[in-house]
């Protein structure tokens, strides 16, 4: 009779011992970008396998839920399952997710391919290469779910083209840029730990919870479809934090580092995701306030909590972040409102019920601040005024996000930083960027800033409707500006029978 | 007969993606190619790389092959992701019975001692071979150009991991997984003067550079020569000295490579075809890599099968690239 092996056992065998020492070259230029982080490994070996999948099981798992995933997205199509959804203005959701996140996942897949290759230690090299297949994955199925609302809808024909062009789209390219020309284990705090361990849950979730509450079939099949695979992602995320930090000490305040780095990142980044969740859903799921509450106070504090016996404390500027979640929505949509003709979606001014939902939501903040801007804007379109800003916003250098954020105990003040910098001065929207700025200033004054960029002249031009029209390519007039009076109104209205 | 069930027809607005539409005309498109073309970024860059500064994070510099479109290299077998796993899932299907066949009926008793001396000192350690193909094609995939190519050579990385498990399957099935033949088998990958030429081949690989020559020396000079010797060759002579239920083993490793020649060959042909720059470029690699590999080869070609082995492999590596162009 065989022995019988366990899985741990098992896996070893089938995959942790195919690594062998080198005797005819230095192993160090196989695995060069191991060292110049100041990341110690004293032992590979110890590296606890997240999740041990061997590639047949893979494929048979993997494959299975692409059948059912395809079978939903074929039967969708040929019912024109777009007609479902609650409204048309959540297919700008879908447009914020395609040109906006859609592209990161195609950068994770090249990044976490990068490190699956250079990783010294097989097991998480291999780790990381299924997740960079995984990935993969993920961008390709958000392509097949979109691709029918991209028959039917303006403003998803150019994703691609617009990801590498678009000035609110440089925020989430430069941060995932960011990421990828870091070290091997900075992009793994970056994306595996932080990103995908910490924020999925405010990133991928909110997404396709909107797609579940707003009857968009194609999207939450994805996401069901996704879900095992980001529960894999989410254990690879918490093994790497903490392999390094019981690797050496001396990789703690690196490792603290990056956490207040990459969280303030994130946060910026989310942004767009509390303006999608508060602003852009019909049917909401929740707000941002709570999602925020739930996902990262309760959730991310109780990890902190544990991580505290490395000497791990909670990430810098936390505190600022809390305020935070009471404003970021707000401004953000404003933002996209009165730039609603620069943007490659849609913009609307909130219906009465959803003011009355959001001062519901944010009773400390909302009347307060926030809703006599609509009364206002609501006056003028009545008017036949509605209202668009000219003129380029000034951009943040590390996060590139607009000056939009207010100082968080005064929100009727702008919040700017600046540093000087070899005789030149850059500004910052927050103390968090400004000190990530600070801390590699050789990097982030590579920024390929989107404004900067224009003024320069190298968008086209020479005005600003020919660098829209031609450099990012949007049809002015049809994927943009407001909901009211778009072709896609008109054609919604003409499938469903309504004048 | 047929009959025809009525629906809502909407004229679309579009039929696909303006990218789309650029390549292939205002039409519908296919899976494949929504899923593959101009979905890379490819300009705006924002920083570049601290681990390799003097290039940016995707740059067609790491290789010397120029191509005008990366997206020349079509995958003949129109993979993208869900494609890719179905394929896959069927072949692993067919193994998985196989194996269990194998493993119910025991048919390792059949095999005498000779034989599974064999399997040990000659198909076990080719596990590290496959491990170096694993890393060798993830390093394209991070390091190339445009999702046609980058997403094959993932592909076929994690067919290379694969295939490194099934080896290992295949040892634990000898030794009742006691894992003794396993350690034996890398105990010669070590040691053995017959593997050290392949080892240090390896080891030579996973330090070039450049992504496209390690591709080449990969997955065209190095496993066109490995495949004929082991999966062609020492199948026949197994087959032929009584141990042909081996063959239910292998026969994943047969099949992957009959699919993935379709996707090599179209590789070779696009890139000789690109320019003569590129051929004379591919021309010197296959050159290079093909004397290291014949010459790391021999002594196992030779004590594995016999003086002549080496030369047969060599010619199916000939034919292969003259049909696809090169030397000619």
């Amino acid at each position: 009779m065989a022995k019988k092996l366990n899985i741990k056992e098992k896996y070893r065998l089938l995959t942790r011992d195919l690594d062998w020492e080198f005797s005819y070259q230095d192993r160090k230029k196989a695995f060069p970008y191991e060292e110049f982080e100041g990341i110690k490994i004293t032992d590979w070996s110890k590296w606890e396998d997240p999740f041990r999948l061997t590639m047949d099981s893979y494929w048979k798992y993997q494959a299975e839920k692409e059948k059912k995933l395809y079978a939903i997205f074929d039967a969708f199509q040929q019912n024109n399952g777009h007609l479902n959804v609650s409204d048309p203005r959540y297919v700008n959701a879908l447009k914020v997710f395609l040109t906006g996140v859609s592209p990161l996942e195609y950068q994770a897949y090249q990044g976490f391919a990068h490190v699956g290759r250079q990783f010294g230690g097989v097991g998480a090299r291999v780790a990381c290469q299924m997740q960079a297949i995984d990935e993969l994955r993920h961008v390709q199925t958000q392509i097949h779910a979109m691709s029918h609302y991209n028959k039917y809808f303006d403003g998803l024909q150019e994703f691609s083209h617009m990801h590498d062009r678009v000035w609110y789209l440089s925020v989430p390219k430069s941060f995932f840029n960011d990421a990828r020309a870091a070290g091997p284990f900075e992009f793994m705090i970056a994306i595996g730990f932080s990103f995908e361990y910490v924020l999925t849950n405010l990133l991928f979730v909110p997404f396709m919870s909107g797609a579940a509450h707003n009857g968009d079939m194609a999207t939450v099949t994805f996401g069901f479809s996704a879900q095992s695979d980001e529960a894999r992602h989410m254990t690879l995320g918490l093994e790497v934090i903490k392999f390094l930090l019981e690797q050496h000490e001396d990789n703690v305040p690196i490792v603290q580092k990056w956490i207040d780095k990459w969280f303030w990142r994130g946060t910026r980044l989310l942004t767009i995701v509390a303006m999608m969740m508060d602003y852009m859903l019909p049917n909401k799921v929740m707000s941002w306030k709570e999602a925020w509450e739930v996902y990262f106070e309760e959730a991310g504090g109780a990890l902190f909590k544990d991580l505290a016996r490395y000497g791990i404390r909670m990430p810098k500027y936390s505190d600022v972040i809390e305020k935070e979640k009471e404003h970021l929505s707000h401004q953000a949509w404003w933002t996209f409102y009165t730039h609603g003709h620069a943007a490659g979606f849609h913009t609307w001014i909130p219906t009465d019920e959803e003011l009355d939902w959001l001062s519901e939501k944010y009773p400390d903040t909302f009347d307060k601040y926030y809703r006599p801007r609509w009364e206002l804007a609501k006056e003028l379109e009545a008017k036949g005024e509605r209202f668009y800003t000219s003129g380029l916003p000034q951009l943040c250098q590390t996060c590139q996000i607009p000056m939009l954020f207010t100082e968080m105990d005064n929100p009727g003040e702008i919040c700017y930083r600046d540093h000087v910098h070899e005789g030149e001065r850059y500004h910052f929207c927050s103390d968090g960027c400004h000190d990530i700025f600070v801390d590699e200033p050789e990097k982030y004054v590579q920024a390929w800033l989107p404004v900067h960029q224009i003024l320069q002249g190298n968008c086209g031009g020479p005005g600003v409707e020919e660098v829209l029209s031609e450099y990012y390519r949007m049809n002015l007039g049809v994927d943009n500006m407001d909901m009211k009076g778009s072709p896609d109104e008109k054609r919604w209205k003409q499938w469903k029978g309504v004048a | 007969m047929s009959i025809e069930i009525k629906t809502a027809t909407l004229e679309p607005v579009r039929n696909t993606f303006a990218h789309i539409e650029r390549r292939f005309g205002d039409k519908p498109a296919t899976r494949y190619q929504e899923a593959t073309y101009d979905v890379a970024s490819e300009t705006n860059f924002h920083y570049r790389p601290l681990w390799q500064p003097d290039k940016l994070l995707q740059d067609a510099s790491r290789t010397r092959l120029v191509m005008a479109d990366w997206y020349a290299f079509r995958d003949p077998r129109q993979f993208y992701y869900g494609t890719y796993v179905q394929s896959r899932a069927k072949m692993q299907e067919a193994a998985e019975s196989s194996y269990a066949f194998f493993e119910k009926r025991d048919l390792a008793r059949l095999l005498s001692d000779d034989h599974k001396t064999q399997l040990i000192r000659y198909l076990l350690p080719l596990r590290h071979v496959e491990q170096t193909a694993n890393l060798n094609n993830v390093y394209g995939t991070g390091q190339g150009m445009g999702t046609a190519l980058t997403q094959a050579m993932l592909y076929n990385g994690m067919d290379r991991l694969g295939i490194a498990q099934y080896l290992s399957r295949i040892g634990l099935i000898l030794d009742g997984n006691t894992a003794e033949s396993l350690a034996q088998a890398k105990q010669l990958w070590m040691d053995a003067d017959i593997w050290q030429g392949l080892r240090a081949l390896c080891e030579e690989m996973l330090v070039t550079e450049d992504w496209f020559e390690v591709v080449v020396a990969q997955d065209m000079v190095l496993d066109t020569l490995v495949y004929d010797l082991v999966y062609s060759q020492l199948d026949a002579q197994l087959a032929d000295s009584g141990a042909q239920d081996v063959a239910m083993l292998t026969e994943f490793m047969q099949d992957w490579w009959k699919d993935n020649q379709r996707w090599g060959d179209a590789v070779l042909k696009t890139a000789t075809a690109e320019s003569a720059d590129n051929k004379a470029l591919l021309e010197q690699w296959l050159t290079l890599w093909r004397g290291k590999a014949a010459e790391a080869l021999a002594p196992l070609a030779t004590e594995m099968l016999d003086e002549q082995a080496l030369e047969r492999a060599l010619a199916v590596l000939d034919k292969r690239l003259n049909k696809a162009g090169l030397f000619r």
